[in-house]
């Protein structure tokens, strides 16, 4: 009998991730201290979340512009890329403190099956990004009714 | 392309000093700080805070920014995969008694506040000249 199921598009490496993600759960419930939950690493952070027709994936980009966005979308790969400029002060400043960050990133986010690459809409308000995509038909929730025979 | 790659880092929580009414987390913003002859600009990252959820408070010689974010999630979606938090943002400066009070701007674009202070006369920096004797 087969111990895990293997879906079709098994990625180990999502596996592992997983694991290591329930593991720091098991590990926050046991000792009650936090769980960081940024194992991905790679800038921008991105949450995902979901309801029945459409994936929602956000981004914290403050002072990010639109036009320095590149977003691209190959069936179930999101990618984005851009560059968070900060704008030269004048030459006569000082520096107190220098925390924030310029640069450039580049992401791929996997998403859990392929979306209808014509139905997406991303938009950018007070520093957050938020891209909607549509679900296909094929993995939307449907309603299962019981027969009564 | 800039030369530099950004890369990701967690967003530092405020130390609990107090007990809050408002749920949440509480992180502290990035900031930069400088200094032009005449004026002190503090320029903080608070992404998610629009302009009209900003409370500046300044006390004696301390200034706290405090900004509140909205909602994570629109209505009726499910987390699936979180990789950053989202709550406020606070962080307190001693500003000093070298800024004009009544003489503060403050505007907030793309989810980054910009606070430009004026100094008072006596602060502002003068040359000194050498004399030789």
């Amino acid at each position: 009998m087969p111990i895990f199921f293997r879906e079709p598009g098994w990625n180990p490496l999502r596996e592992l991730e997983q694991l290591q993600r329930r593991m720091d759960r098991l590990f926050q419930e046991t000792y009650g201290t936090e769980w960081r939950p940024w194992r991905a690493g790679v800038y921008p952070l991105v949450n995902i979340s979901e309801d029945p027709d459409n994936v929602y994936v956000r981004a914290e980009l403050p002072g990010v512009k639109a036009e320095d966005l590149e977003i691209t979308l190959q069936d179930n790969r999101l990618i984005l890329r851009g560059e968070r400029k900060i704008p030269a002060e004048d030459e006569q400043v000082n520096y107190h403190r220098r925390e924030r960050e310029s640069g450039f990133f580049r992401r791929i986010v996997a998403l859990p099956a392929a979306m209808q690459g014509d139905k997406v809409a991303a938009t950018c308000k007070d520093g957050i990004l938020t891209i909607k995509l549509a679900k296909p038909e094929a993995i939307k929730p449907r309603k299962i009714e019981v027969k009564v025979v | 392309m800039a030369e530099k790659e950004l890369r990701a880092k967690a967003k530092e929580e405020v130390p609990a000093k107090a007990e809050r009414v408002r749920p949440g987390r509480v992180f502290v913003p990035a900031v930069d700080i400088f200094e032009t002859p005449e004026t002190l600009v503090l320029v903080a990252d608070m992404p998610g805070v629009s302009g009209d959820k900003v409370t500046l408070d300044l006390k004696e010689n301390y200034l706290t920014i405090y900004g509140e974010v909205g909602p994570p999630l629109g209505k009726g979606e499910t987390m699936v995969d979180q990789e950053y938090y989202t709550g406020d943002f606070q962080r307190d400066f001693h500003v000093g008694s070298l800024i004009d009070q009544s003489k503060i701007e403050a505007t907030m674009k793309d989810g980054v506040l910009r606070l430009v202070m004026h100094k008072v006369e006596k602060a502002k920096p003068r040359k000194i000249e050498v004399k030789v004797a």
